[in-house]
């Protein structure tokens, strides 16, 4: 999962553009699923399960962490 | 001049006390564990260990845990990123049937004897009590015999008699920090009901698992004052959390807990609760990263859960299996807990 050409951080949901997103980046590789879809910036429905998790925009469906 | 008696050494008193006679530190005794220098930490850690080991043996009890019902919750517990009360960015959602089933057979396959059914709720009603009796059918009927606790929140006296009845035989129910902290913590119920919930619990033959959360403000008092507040319950385990500032909770910005404070916590709850299960739970990846987590284990620690947690994500299971098998340490068989 990368958020580097995403338009919008899938953390804090602001542009990735703008400002620094390096906690960010450090949450979501540690401890956090996206909770942000990257392309709208809409909250997600994300659910966490122990080998796993899936996070599902309205607009723009869903991604999990399965490779 | 008279000179001042000389101070028994904390750790000294808990070799003769803790180790010896199976008998917990109390509050002051604890907080001195908590005060301890960074250079006694391995000492601490050394002995809590041995106590572990003397009082509740070589094995390791592995759990999964899994969010049934996520988000949404009525209640304003500052920590936590499942409250409706707070701009946080979880989303409410709910676990089918089928995804409850997964995530036992995930569990199990690990090796894990415990897992955990989650809810977000200040207390079960009917639908989610529907749920949960059906979700424990449905693991029954994948021929998975993982032993099963849950969480919902406080809970009736008619409730206990149902979830002991479908075969729940662990109930977790955290008082998350001291009594005097609680107020500061939580404002929609008190230190006092979650209480009467471990109390109904116990009296109904489950087992009761209670722990909280280090570093939401407390006072190293507190902290010592909320290990002998749980020490006296007498609980069969005791989840050690570490605050995990999520976004939006009142909380978000409160620092990490550092690794020594931490590695104290640890050790100091072990010599609080010698005969506890002690199984570090959330926000051991923050705080401690890989090599910490090792400590912890060698430091008191004789549980874990695998895998993610409720809304935050955990190392892979497989991880912290590989720890175990590194430090040589067995994990609990579903045979023993039977």
């Amino acid at each position: 999962m990368s958020v580097v050409s995403a338009k919008f951080c899938q953390f804090c949901g602001k542009s990735s553009d703008e400002g620094d997103h390096a906690a960010c980046q450090r949450r979501l590789s540690m401890i956090d699923p996206p909770r942000y879809c990257a392309e709208c910036a809409r909250r997600m429905v994300v659910q966490v399960t122990p080998g796993g998790w899936t996070a599902r925009c309205s607009r723009h469906g869903e991604i999990t962490s399965a490779r | 001049m008279t000179a001042a008696p000389e101070q028994i050494d904390v750790l000294d008193a808990a070799r003769e006390q803790v180790l010896e006679r199976g008998v917990g530190l109390d509050e002051q005794q604890v907080l001195q564990v908590l005060e301890l220098p960074d250079e006694r930490i391995a000492d601490l850690l050394a002995l809590a260990h041995e106590v572990r080991e003397r009082w509740c043996g070589p094995e390791v009890e592995v759990e999964g845990i899994v969010s049934l019902k996520t988000g949404g919750c009525p209640e304003d517990c500052h920590f936590c990123s499942q409250s409706g009360q707070f701009p946080s960015p979880v989303r409410s959602a709910w676990l089918d049937i089928p995804g409850l089933v997964r995530a036992a057979r995930q569990t199990r396959d690990t090796g894990a004897t415990e897992f955990c059914i989650v809810a977000a709720v200040r207390g079960p009603d009917k639908r989610l009590l529907s749920q949960v009796r059906d979700g424990i059918k449905a693991i029954r009927a994948d021929g998975n015999d993982i032993q099963i606790a849950c969480s919902l929140g406080m809970l009736t006296q008619e409730q206990v008699d149902e979830l002991v009845e479908m075969g729940c035989h662990r109930y977790n129910h955290n008082l998350e920090t001291a009594r005097s902290h609680f107020p500061s913590v939580v404002t929609t119920h008190s230190w006092e009901e979650r209480w009467d919930t471990l109390r109904m619990v116990r009296e109904a033959g489950m087992e009761v698992c209670c722990g909280g959360i280090i570093g939401m403000g407390e006072t190293l008092a507190q902290r010592a004052e909320f290990a002998v507040q749980l020490a006296s319950l007498q609980p069969d385990e005791v989840p050690l959390n570490f605050l995990i500032p999520n976004p939006g909770t009142p909380y978000e910005n409160y620092p990490v807990v550092e690794g020594p404070d931490a590695l104290r916590a640890v050790g100091a709850f072990r010599l609080a609760l010698p005969r506890t299960i002690l199984r570090f739970a959330g926000g051991r990846e923050l705080t401690f990263g890989d090599l910490g987590a090792k400590q912890g284990m060698l430091g008191g620690i004789n549980a874990i859960i695998v895998g993610n947690y409720l809304t935050n994500l955990g190392r892979p299971a497989q991880q912290d299996l590989d720890m175990l098998t590194d430090l040589n340490m067995p994990i609990k068989a579903l045979s023993q807990t039977l």
